[in-house]
């Protein structure tokens, strides 16, 4: 019950980017707001500027720019988990 | 693991004294063996953790999760274990884990002890609130132990930072480590990956107490109170009107309305005197109105259906003559100077929340404010590295709705406080953090 799911990248489904979750380190963010600039079907800015990331599967044609967002972050705050399942990352 | 029907419940009566025999004194070890004899070891890891899954003990420190999983999840990981008794007890309104250490410390270090020993730890440690009397007692324990030679596990006390969100696990990790008691964000739990990247269990001390019973008693004693979906008996921090803060040990089951000093009559009829309000599982809780508190058992079932929880067991009858808008707006208050400030959304959310909940709590319509903090919690919810600004909304949302006649009486310029009396418990003096020091 402790494992992750964390090389599942030869899942079936990985070819549509199926499964592919931009994850935020809120701690590191500090509302910069380059991955709404790069990544806008997927982010959103609260009132404050700060990002609010859809609840869902990066969709195969985002998964570059989801790349851009994750590697231009300039308080290196995002991470691209591939193909984790549901749940996977908690007990 | 066959469950049986919640008709089943075996729920007896409201006072135990399992946890808390002697509430009035301090039991040194000597006391505490010739009550319940030595820690009932196992000789193997393992062993007490089914033993722990049929008793159905789960974690009393808030969340209320099967303590079987967290062992297990420890136990298993590769590497060496860390157990940790967390007796933060950073909410103001709880005092059940700072008795409970007081009454009878040996009865947790006694669960601190078996808990190692059923995930194959070998380095304990007790983090425990920075009231003096309290953490004097705790290390004076440890040392009675050490003279003794009972442990078998070494047990270091660190005193908890004195801040709300001090207890929250990966802010006992860190700051246990030498760091801030600040929470972080860890795609790995700590029963995964804690304490110098060793798998650590850090447990309430009052599920640790428990721990210690069922490996005396076992399991079938521990269900012999509580029901059989929620076995066992709970410490809970009492407060009623006009009254000095009480903890009692009670079990799932329990006439809420009962423990609450609430009439089932009087509550409906609205009474001048009778509380309108109750505050169930402390400031990350949930305000419920006070005729239907009455009618419900105290159980986990029955308070999530009515989008409640006990939480860490406290519970807070409003008296008739305080204003819950104007408790909450202190509350929240509070709780926006304890964020730690780390995530966008608590930083910036909940001070403004409580700057609205404020204007809110004194004279005339605000609509704006109204609409700003619905508009502001739904913002915020889900998008912090701990759970304090989501239990934080949870305690505002439920205000919002329990609290709506109130509300109106404001636009109408009236309030039903008579005085400015505060109920609700905060720290006295007030002392925000500030530097890195207010959070060691």
């Amino acid at each position: 019950m402790t494992m992750h799911a964390t090389n599942a990248a030869t899942d079936s489904g990985t070819a549509s980017g199926a499964g592919a979750r931009l994850r935020l380190d809120p701690t590191r963010c500090s509302g910069h707001g380059l991955c709404a600039e790069l990544l806008g079907e997927h982010v959103a800015l609260d009132e404050w500027g700060y990002p609010i990331i859809a609840d869902r599967a990066i969709p195969a044609q985002l998964l570059a720019d989801a790349r851009r967002a994750v590697t231009d972050c300039p308080a290196l705050a995002l991470r691209l988990d591939i193909a984790a399942r549901e749940g996977a990352a908690r007990l | 693991m066959a469950t049986q029907p919640s008709d089943t419940s075996v729920y007896q009566g409201s006072d135990f004294r399992r946890l808390l025999p002697y509430p009035d004194r301090s039991l040194s070890l000597e006391q505490h063996r010739a009550l319940y004899g030595p820690a009932s070891y196992r000789g193997a890891p393992q062993v007490l953790i089914d033993e722990v899954r049929a008793a159905g003990l789960t974690g009393r420190g808030g969340a209320g999760f099967p303590t079987y999983r967290k062992l297990e999840a420890v136990l298993r990981a590769a590497g060496g274990a860390v157990v940790v008794a967390n007796g933060a007890e950073g909410e103001p309104a709880s005092c059940k884990d700072r008795t409970l250490l007081y009454s009878d410390p040996h009865l947790v270090l006694d669960g601190l002890q078996l808990a190692a020993e059923a995930v194959g730890a070998r380095q304990a440690y007790a983090y425990i609130h920075p009231d003096q009397r309290v953490l004097r007692r705790v290390r004076e324990a440890v040392a009675e132990r050490v003279r003794a030679g009972v442990d078998r596990v070494p047990v270091t006390v660190v005193e908890a930072a004195p801040r709300f969100i001090a207890g929250q696990e990966t802010a006992v990790v860190h700051r246990i480590e030498g760091g801030l008691a600040l929470p972080r964000y860890a795609p790995l739990r700590v029963s995964e990956r804690g304490i110098g990247g060793a798998a650590t269990l850090v447990q309430n001390v009052e599920t640790l107490a428990h721990l210690a019973l069922i490996a005396d008693y076992g399991a079938g004693w521990f269900r012999a109170a509580g029901t059989s979906d929620e076995p066992g008996t709970l410490l809970a921090t009492v407060h009623r009107p006009n009254a000095t803060p009480r903890v009692i040990e009670t079990a799932p089951g329990a006439p809420l309305g009962e423990l609450l000093g609430l009439d089932a009559a009087t509550a409906a009829a609205g009474g001048g005197s009778a509380p309108r309000a109750v505050l169930i599982g402390g400031y990350h809780g949930t305000w419920l109105p006070a005729d239907r508190a009455t009618a419900l058992p105290l159980t986990n079932a029955a308070l999530r259906a009515e989008g409640a929880s006990l939480g860490a067991g406290v519970l807070a009858a409003l008296p008739a003559d305080c204003c819950g808008l104007r408790e909450t707006a202190r509350v929240v208050s509070y709780l926006a100077a304890e964020s730690a400030g780390q995530c966008g959304p608590c930083l910036n959310g909940l001070p403004r929340i409580a700057h609205a909940l404020r204007v809110l709590a004194g004279p005339g319509v605000h609509a704006r404010e109204r609409a700003d903090v619905s508009r502001w919690a739904g913002q915020i919810e889900r998008r912090g590295a701990c759970h304090h600004p989501d239990g934080s909304i949870r305690l505002v949302r439920s205000a919002l709705t329990v609290f709506e006649e109130e509300l109106w009486r404001h636009g109408q310029g009236m309030c039903v406080a008579s005085n400015d009396r505060a109920f609700l418990p905060l720290p006295s003096p007030m002392n925000p953090p500030r530097t890195d020091e207010d959070w060691r």
